[in-house]
């Protein structure tokens, strides 16, 4: 959930929307809290945008309805996520464009939508070539992976690769995910848990710090952006833990505890 | 080496940690994992054999009927279940590579992941009796 306050003035408290920008494309990654923002800091005259959902819990899509494009009639918005085994993708997002959780019913959102179904898949959004995958964490759940003129940003806030895995870091072929960050530029994926708390909480479908580290190497990143950050942990107490979770590990990439508002350049 | 699917994956996982004996293929027909209790019954261990395709696995235990006739592929369940994706159930005798014969009961079922791909069956062995 989203979590505001002082003691997370540095590294923010917004749920999770990453925006990749490159010429006139929009991809946005998840429409937690943090759509809201990124919808205020567009183009008003934006013509299109993508929105590409890994799942549909309600962290990941709570910002949808107060995202600007969706009430612009000259806007084309393109939503992709994941298939479920049995409600399609607009039929579980008309369950949140509803009443009694949402005043306004999607049908009654002013942009041209269209939806698009993504399993394990690989498809074009304008020079992007984007591949999903399922992933280890509970629900149809996805990862995606953005490639463009040989640079790969791979996007995992949901994930929780020892669970999925046997003879975890050590096998590629038996490791959930590692489809979707292999030799990636840019890395962004689940860092929620120190080690103790994980212990308590496995199966929950997200990842301790350490083995966010562990994935990142076994899957060669350069770079690792560790967030979805839990809710629970004031700024201190992130940088604290990390620290922590750290020591002993070698790292054989860049690491980076995201913050709001961060910019990354390929 | 490219993962394989979240729900091969996690399949393993689940066999990996059950007492009884579990065979996992691929569409192919490829036995891709075999569990502990697997090799106990089979005399075999998977770190030796890795990866076996159908022809191999499907013979090399010696499937018979009651009367001692050796099943052809095509008549055991996890062979049915890769040709007609759905669940098969059978009972007949193997003979493990330390030669020793037992019952089993087999029960297979393909794995299908969302929304609707088929990514291989799983089997699940119970051991009748031993001579």
């Amino acid at each position: 959930m989203p979590t505001p306050g002082a003691e997370k003035n540095k590294y923010g408290g917004n749920t999770t929307c990453v925006q990749i920008e490159h010429d006139n494309t929009c991809l946005i990654f998840d429409g937690g809290s943090g759509i809201q923002q990124l919808g205020l800091h567009l183009d008003p005259d934006i013509p299109e945008v993508n929105i590409l959902l890994t799942h549909l819990h309600i962290d990941h899509i709570m910002g949808l309805g107060y995202f600007n494009p969706f009430y612009n009639p000259k806007c084309t918005v393109n939503i992709w996520g994941p298939a479920g085994s049995s409600e399609s993708l607009i039929e579980r997002l008309r369950r949140y464009f509803s009443p009694p959780f949402f005043p306004v019913r999607f049908k009654e959102l002013s942009a041209k939508i269209n939806i698009h179904e993504i399993d394990n898949s690989t498809f074009k959004i304008d020079d992007f070539t984007i591949k999903s995958e399922y992933l280890c964490h509970p629900g149809p759940t996805v990862g995606y992976r953005c490639e463009l003129g040989g640079s790969v940003v791979a996007f995992m806030p949901d994930h929780e690769p020892s669970l999925g895995s046997s003879d975890f870091p050590n096998s590629t072929e038996w490791c959930s995910g590692y489809n979707i960050s292999e030799a990636a530029d840019l890395l962004f994926h689940d860092g929620q848990y120190s080690n103790k708390e994980y212990d308590r909480r496995v199966g929950w479908g997200h990842s301790s710090v350490s083995d966010a580290v562990d994935f990142a190497n076994l899957s060669k990143v350069k770079k690792m952006v560790l967030f979805h950050h839990d809710p629970a942990h004031t700024d201190l107490q992130l940088e604290a833990m990390v620290d922590k979770s750290l020591q002993y590990k070698t790292i054989d990439f860049d690491l980076v505890i995201g913050k709001e508002n961060d910019v990354f350049h390929l | 080496m490219s993962s394989r699917e979240i729900e091969v994956i996690l399949s393993r996982q689940l066999a990996d940690s059950l007492s009884t004996a579990v065979f996992i293929v691929d569409p192919d027909g490829n036995l891709i994992f075999y569990n502990e209790p697997a090799e106990e019954l089979l005399g075999l261990r998977y770190e030796e054999t890795g990866t076996m395709p159908v022809a191999e696995w499907s013979s090399i235990f010696t499937p018979m009927d009651d009367k001692g006739n050796v099943l052809k592929p095509e008549d055991l369940p996890l062979v049915q279940t890769l040709s007609k994706q759905l669940p098969a159930h059978g009972d007949f005798w193997i003979r493990s590579l330390k030669n020793k014969s037992h019952k089993i009961s087999v029960t297979s079922f393909p794995i299908i992941g969302r929304p609707d791909r088929f990514l291989g069956a799983i089997a699940i062995f119970w051991k009748i009796s031993e001579k």
